[in-house]
């Protein structure tokens, strides 16, 4: 066994990691019914260390190449890049998988390796399988959120998205707008004050496609100074 | 008075339209008509300190930088993700614009040619429209190459981050920045001598570089009328928690911090009372309803054992325990420690642990005075402030609430069943493979 995987077997972190989430990718099995090892690692820790891709036999969506090497010219030093092509590759792939990240390797020509030591750090990029199309609902436990009630929400939510395996539902640090609390971010759009009882509001909106709970959509909201919305009036 | 949120709900204000009709990029203009140094003298002489949290002066900051031509770097901190910290926000939201022409006369006063905007990857509503914001800007000439015919030139990117609240740090985001994982550096070199790329590098927060465009338009002098001497003009200060109106407000820095709470967000809900609240985002030292009258700058919550940090104020009523706030808060740190540190890696961990501990009833008084001692040995010890950040406020709250912490212990006791003395392993034993104690 891999030192590096700390005594976890994969297939104890996949029940662990669905206790946060119930959807789950398909186990990708050989022909005789076993696992392939590692599908639900970001790098396969029994195999060597991983070398630099070879860009000419691996096979990279085109749509996505030309994203990360757009990324790539933005910065004087490639691998500034990092973060913005495992974020494309994510959107493409669901989660950072071993594919993806192989894909964004062979791209941006570095090691898988180094690739997966940003991924791990960084709570917005997924390191366990996810479905392709998802929606990640983080709900903000901070202390602001959570003075205003956000354990009940995050139970709320929770609850509400049991059995819909697309929506992903997990609790997050703070994002910054605790004067929404408790508030929540769907696909990236800020929504708040929330009761427990929007949250099925929230799956909805989600399933159905629809902007999610649109009055309740920070980018709506007016300046909390008094001083400004007076202005405003005699303006 | 109102400088950055002049205006700040006109619809369409982020567009470059809007924003110039209110008299946007003047002050590019009248920067750019003078040389580098005076306009660096104007920020000099505004006082203005910085509003991310550590409050140096930018004057000075900008000052370390070596002159000249070489690749230097600004990079303009939009990471804000210090628990109860949404000013930023709501700047870049509504007045991306002001931002940029921020930048590029910051980038001008200290002679650099290269500008990132690093911005948390959550913000994604914040980053589309600033993305928008530059391009309008780059098109009309305000950023690019001889910035309105000047000697000026400026590349500008946005780099969106992606949820790492250690990338607020400085060096912890020029890692990030260069596309490793977020780990502080070893200071010194400061940024200032050797930050991104290797090369000087200016890091300013998002709300300073909006300021600076109001500096140039009014002159520094005028600035520095604003506010108390020491900590001048306004600040934008996101209250939030037991209030009952969370935002964000303007004000001119030095009024009393009873009038923000209570004048400005109203106070506690259902006429309950301040317990203690936060002045400066959770990592600063926590004040009690008894500090209520304590002038809201810099100073005056030096003086006092805190800090204005970010400029975030969270207040806690009555209604909730010190420890849930303490356990949430140790937690957040435990979970975002980067982990290159032992004080701050095992120091948030032993603290969540120990005041688990207190929530099991598995605590004694004892573990207060243990805890505060593992507050102090994280203070100072690190390359970053993170697990000070969590020291600080941990630490104030076991002094100043000792009474109600010990209550709490009590009674988790004896909820637990083990407020009987019998029920207590004896001193000595706890190993339970150790055996009963041999009796002589």
């Amino acid at each position: 066994m891999s030192p590096v995987s700390r005594g976890v077997s994969a297939e104890q972190r996949h029940q662990n990691a669905g206790q946060d989430g119930p959807q789950r990718t398909p186990v990708p099995r050989f022909g005789h019914g076993s696992r392939v090892p590692g599908w639900d690692e970001s790098v396969d820790l029994s195999k060597d260390p991983a070398v630099v891709p070879d860009p000419e036999t691996t096979p990279v969506p085109e749509a996505l190449r030309q994203e990360i090497e757009r990324a790539m010219a933005k910065y004087p030093d490639r691998r500034s890049a990092a973060i913005p092509a495992l974020h494309a590759a994510q959107r493409l792939h669901g989660w950072c998988s071993p594919e993806a990240i192989h894909q964004v390797a062979a791209v941006m020509q570095v090691t898988p390796a180094y690739l997966t030591s940003v991924a791990t750090f960084y709570d917005m990029l997924e390191t366990r399988p996810e479905l392709q199309d998802h929606h990640d609902v983080y709900v903000c436990t901070n202390i602001s959120c959570s003075l205003r009630g956000a354990g009940d929400l995050l139970d709320a939510m929770v609850a509400a998205a049991a059995g819909h395996h697309d929506v992903h539902v997990r609790a997050f640090e703070c994002l910054g707008a605790c004067d929404i609390a408790p508030m929540a971010s769907v696909d990236g759009e800020y929504i708040g004050p929330l009761e427990t009882g929007d949250a099925v509001t929230v799956v909805e909106d989600l399933r159905a496609g629809r902007p999610v709970f649109e009055a309740k959509q920070l980018r709506y909201r007016k300046c909390a100074d008094p001083e400004v919305a007076q202005q405003e009036h005699e303006g | 008075m109102k400088l950055l949120f002049d205006g700040i709900d006109e619809p369409g204000l982020n567009t470059l339209n809007v924003y110039e009709r209110r008299g946007g990029y003047q002050s590019l203009r009248k920067a750019l008509a003078m040389e580098p140094e005076e306009v660096l003298g104007n920020i000099s002489d505004s006082g203005l300190r910085g509003r991310g949290g550590a409050g140096f002066r930018m004057g000075q900051k900008a000052s370390f930088l070596p002159r000249g031509e070489m690749d230097k770097y600004l990079v303009c901190n939009a990471d804000e993700s210090e628990p109860g910290t949404f000013k930023d926000r709501e700047l870049m939201q509504k007045s991306p614009h002001m931002l940029i022409e921020g930048i590029v006369i910051a980038s001008w006063a200290a002679e650099i040619d290269r500008a990132f905007i690093y911005i948390r990857g959550e913000y994604a509503l914040q980053a589309d429209i600033l993305e928008a914001a530059i391009a309008e800007a780059e098109k009309a000439g305000y950023v690019g190459e001889w910035i309105l015919g000047s000697e000026h030139s400026l590349k500008l990117v946005l780099h969106r981050g992606a949820g790492a609240y250690i990338c607020g740090e400085e060096t912890g985001l020029l890692d990030s920045l260069e596309g490793k994982r977020g780990n502080p550096r070893l200071k010194p070199p400061f940024p200032a001598i050797e930050g991104l790329y290797h090369g000087p590098t200016l890091i300013n927060n998002v709300e300073t570089l909006c300021t600076v465009p109001h500096i140039i338009r009014m002159g520094g002098e005028q600035y520095a009328k604003i506010g108390t001497e020491t900590s001048t003009g306004t600040k934008v200060v996101s209250i939030s928690g037991d209030v009952q109106r969370p935002g964000n407000y303007e004000i001119e820095l030095g009024i009393p911090s009873r009038e923000i709470i209570y004048g400005l967000a109203g106070g506690p809900p259902d006429g309950r009372e301040v317990k203690f609240w936060f002045p400066g985002g959770s990592s600063a030292p926590v004040l009690t309803k008894d500090d209520l009258d304590i002038p809201y700058d810099f100073d005056s919550l030096a003086k006092a054992g805190s800090m204005l940090g970010s400029g975030a104020i969270i207040v806690v009523d009555e209604s909730h325990s010190v420890l849930e706030v303490a356990l949430k808060l140790a937690k957040f740190y435990a979970h975002e420690s980067c982990g290159k540190c032992v004080p701050c890696r095992e120091g948030t961990n032993w603290t969540v642990k120990m005041l688990r501990r207190i929530q099991a009833g598995e605590a004694t008084p004892m573990d207060l005075d243990i805890m505060a001692s593992v507050q102090e040995q994280i203070i100072g010890n690190c390359l970053c402030v993170l697990g000070d950040a969590m020291a600080m406020p941990i630490g104030s709250m076991v002094e100043k609430f000792r009474p109600e912490l010990e209550a709490e212990i009590e009674a988790a006791r004896e909820r637990a069943g083990a407020g009987d003395l019998e029920a207590v392993i004896p001193l000595g034993v706890a190993d339970e493979h150790a055996g009963p104690v041999p009796v002589h």
